[in-house]
């Protein structure tokens, strides 16, 4: 059968099982636009930029597991989705990108709206594909889902001229596989490093396990939970890591980092053992890397063999998926016991809780998450922006279930917490709750209007603190209090929610904050909430910017 | 210590796959001494000699950043395995009836080839390692270097072992032939990355 390229892109995504696409038309993907009405199950949701297609994709892939799909015309259409490519690229989520080009005749020759979008996109995707012939889209299509979704996860762009959606070709069914030599499947571990691995656990007397994003990728919680019970290590994660662990297991203490707990912070740099597990060892997680727990010994699982042993020497490196590796690393943990070291860190945590609520009637951040999660019972996900709100949101959420929580960790981008929570929305039924710093709602606010469009149930939670609160929160403490540009005007959120034909409601005490959980849990339309928070709150505790995971501090009376 | 490290890659001959290392090799930060590349036994596949400065971490990080291009299908240090490595240079020596005869003895003991001669001036053809090259060149700097010009490196092992990417289509034997190759040098220990 011959197909327009439009129509054989249209069934590979059918093909996929892809059920909703985030995208915006232009000039160059009117052919694929043109036909879409006889594609009525994979619906297309219009968002109001394309960076908010990117980023709901993405939130999409991070809730429901599966690949994000997003879409956008050539020239500004493509550029404008690099933040949010560069945002899943960061963390791994696998999506999708399709982009469409000028004619073929005029790719090179500075046509209206040609951007180079496989050029800018080289250092941030997984990988790209132009297309040149109609005939070329159903394999490439079934490689980039693939790529996506395997191995280390992340973003393929496929890049497709307006008149290769025009050309026909033939189409004769989905590719069954695909055959890529320079693309291996490493999920299954070398048996030797297993063993390694296996031995140095057996001997530790501290051990620790730091637990990342690939934990959840990998849906490996359950693996996770065993190994660390049998072998009696305490869990921290990495700020992405979060939900990997239950929070409410007794071996869970907290995440590590920049603005981890102080005791997982101590945690880290006291073991002896160090398992990082589907994570990177990156700075905001590690502190100064040469004065991070320089006795410790390192065992690191990862699927990505580029991350072991790049920013730490390795004693035991094990390349392979979290969960396979660690079904198989398993049998060879011994059933051990580390009384005395739980006990030091049990101490650690008693004498450094992370409870920084203060009494009173003012809505403070720490005591906004704790109410949130009451009102809750801690089973809703959670979608944050970047700053203090984002802090909050990991430091006091007891979160338990794997993908509940969704957060821009790599990139760290502001904005992100509304078009990410508007296509996570997509996958579940359940709201969401959207936690938003008043600045990064207002990067990207626009997409209230999609999200009234589609009645999603999304909770926007504005921290408002009327600040860029954790670029003021660094002002005051690294650069004498000396203010500048954070002090953030604002619209009014109620107002603006209403005008979109929202429901805004308004927060300023904790009475009324505690009122309106309660309202919101017989209204199933999306709500915009103006918290007013306390404007100069601080996040701790803190380690600061180039120092140990040792020099955490908890005030700034610390510093 | 840095050091000049020798890495033979297959990659696909595709569009782009040339922008692809180069863009890694930009964004990592590292250090391209040469980068050759060229048909090689297999047609569909280009093999790139690259050597990189850099200390065993880098090139450790530079193999394996390497081989996660989709389109790199086998990449392989062999800094420190016995082969044959070779440059050649064009060298336009500036020579006249005076000096022509001094330089063409220089030719001789470097066993080079003259492959253009003019009134004023010769092409000098150098083929060597890259020592014989560096020496080569110094000679024939003292009769005036008009232009010269060096490819880079290309190398090959010696005896019957090879570095081209196993054929085969077992994903995971294709896996554990790839990690044998990467894990060669940094095996076990990993040396400490630097802040
Ligand atoms: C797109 C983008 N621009 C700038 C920054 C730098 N930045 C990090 S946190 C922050 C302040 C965020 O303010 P707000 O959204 O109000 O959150 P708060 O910290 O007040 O909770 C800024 C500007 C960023 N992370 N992302
Ligand atoms: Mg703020």
């Amino acid at each position: 059968m011959r197909l327009t390229g439009a129509r054989i892109l249209m069934e590979c995504l059918r093909a996929e099982g892809v059920e909703v696409f985030f995208g915006y038309p232009g000039g160059v993907v009117l052919p694929l636009y043109n036909t879409l009405g006889e594609y009525p199950d994979i619906k297309h949701v219009l968002v109001r930029h394309e960076q908010a297609a990117a980023h709901a994709a993405d939130g999409y892939a991070r809730v429901a597991g599966r690949t994000g799909v997003c879409l956008a015309t050539s020239g500004p259409g493509a550029t404008n989705l690099v933040t949010g490519i560069t945002t899943a690229y960061m963390d791994s989520v696998p999506m999708v990108v399709l982009t469409g080009n000028v004619a073929r005749d005029l790719i090179g020759r500075d046509g209206f709206q040609e951007a180079d979008i496989t050029g800018i996109t080289l250092p941030i995707t997984k990988h790209n594909y132009l297309l040149m012939r109609a005939s070329e889209i159903a394999p490439a299509v079934k490689e980039a889902f693939h790529i996506a979704s395997t191995g280390r996860k992340g973003p393929v762009l496929v890049d497709i001229p307006k008149d290769v959606f025009i050309e026909e070709a033939e189409w004769d069914g989905y590719p069954q596989g695909v055959s890529l030599r320079g693309y291996p499947i490493m999920d299954v571990p070398r048996e030797e490093e297993v063993d390694k691995a296996a031995e140095i656990i057996n001997a530790a007397r501290k051990p620790i396990i730091i637990a990342g994003h690939g934990v959840v990728q990998s849906e490996a919680q359950h693996e996770l939970v065993e190994f660390a019970e049998r072998s009696d290590t305490p869990v921290l994660t990495t700020l992405l890591g979060i939900s990997g662990m239950p929070e409410d297991h007794e071996l869970s203490y907290g995440f590590l980092g920049m603005h981890g707990h102080f005791y997982a912070n101590m945690a880290a740099d006291r073991a002896d053992v160090v398992i990082g597990i589907g994570m990177r060892f990156d700075d905001r997680a590690m502190g100064r890397f040469s004065d991070f727990n320089p006795t410790a010994k390192i065992v690191h699982i990862d699927i990505d063999p580029a991350e072991i042993g790049k920013n730490f020497k390795t004693h035991a490196p094990v390349n392979g998926d979290v969960k396979e590796t660690l079904s198989r690393l398993l049998p060879q943990v011994e059933l051990n016991r580390h009384p005395e070291w739980r006990a030091e860190i049990d101490q650690i945590m008693d004498q450094h809780p992370t409870d920084y609520v203060e009494e009173g009637t003012e809505l403070s951040g720490p005591w906004l998450i704790q109410a949130l999660a009451e009102a809750t019972q801690g089973e809703s996900t959670i979608v944050t922006g970047v700053g203090q709100h984002q802090m909050w949101a990991a430091q006091y959420y007891p979160y338990t279930k794997q993908r509940q929580w969704v957060t821009s960790g790599g990139l760290g981008t502001m904005g992100y917490e509304v078009p990410a929570a508007m296509g996570a929305q997509f996958a579940q039924d359940e709201p969401i709750w959207s936690i938003c710093g008043d600045g990064g709602f207002q990067m990207t606010s626009q997409e209230l209007q999609t999200v009234a469009d589609h009645n999603l149930p999304v909770r926007f939670a504005i921290f408002n603190n009327g600040f860029l609160g954790m670029v003021r929160q660094w002002q005051e403490l690294f650069y004498e209090h000396n203010y500048h540009s954070v002090d953030l005007g604002q619209p009014d959120f109620v107002k603006l929610a209403e005008a979109y034909g929202i429901k805004g409601v308004r927060a300023t005490t904790r009475a009324e904050a505690m009122q309106l959980f309660r309202d919101l849990e017989s209204y199933d339309g999306p709500v915009v909430i103006d918290f007013q928070l306390e404007r100069e709150e601080n996040v701790w505790p803190m380690v600061p910017a180039g120092a140990a995971l040792s020099e955490t501090i908890e005030s700034a009376e610390d510093l | 210590m840095a050091s000049r490290n020798t890495i033979v890659a297959h990659v696909e001959d595709r569009p782009g796959v040339l922008a692809r290392v180069a863009s890694l090799f930009r964004r990592r930060g590292f250090n391209i001494e040469s980068l050759t590349v060229g048909h090689c036994e297999e047609p569909g596949l280009s093999r790139m000699t690259i050597v990189v400065d850099g200390d065993d971490h880098q090139v450790d990080q530079v193999c394996r950043q390497l081989f996660k291009l989709i389109d790199v299908v086998s990449v392989q240090d062999i800094t420190y395995t016995p082969m044959v490595d070779r440059e050649l240079a064009l060298i336009k020596v500036s020579a006249s009836n005076f000096n022509r005869r001094e330089v063409l003895d220089v030719v001789e003991v470097f066993r080079a080839d003259v492959v253009d001669v003019h009134a004023e001036a010769l092409i000098i053809q150098v083929l060597g390692d890259e020592g014989k090259v560096d020496a080569a060149v110094k000679m024939f700097e003292q009769f005036g270097i008009l232009e010269m010009v060096r490819t880079g490196r290309v190398a090959m092992r010696r005896g019957t072992e090879t570095t081209k990417p196993p054929a085969i289509s077992d994903s995971q034997q294709a896996a554990a032939a790839i990690r044998a190759m990467l894990g060669r040098r940094p095996e076990g220990v990993l040396p400490f990355a630097s802040d």
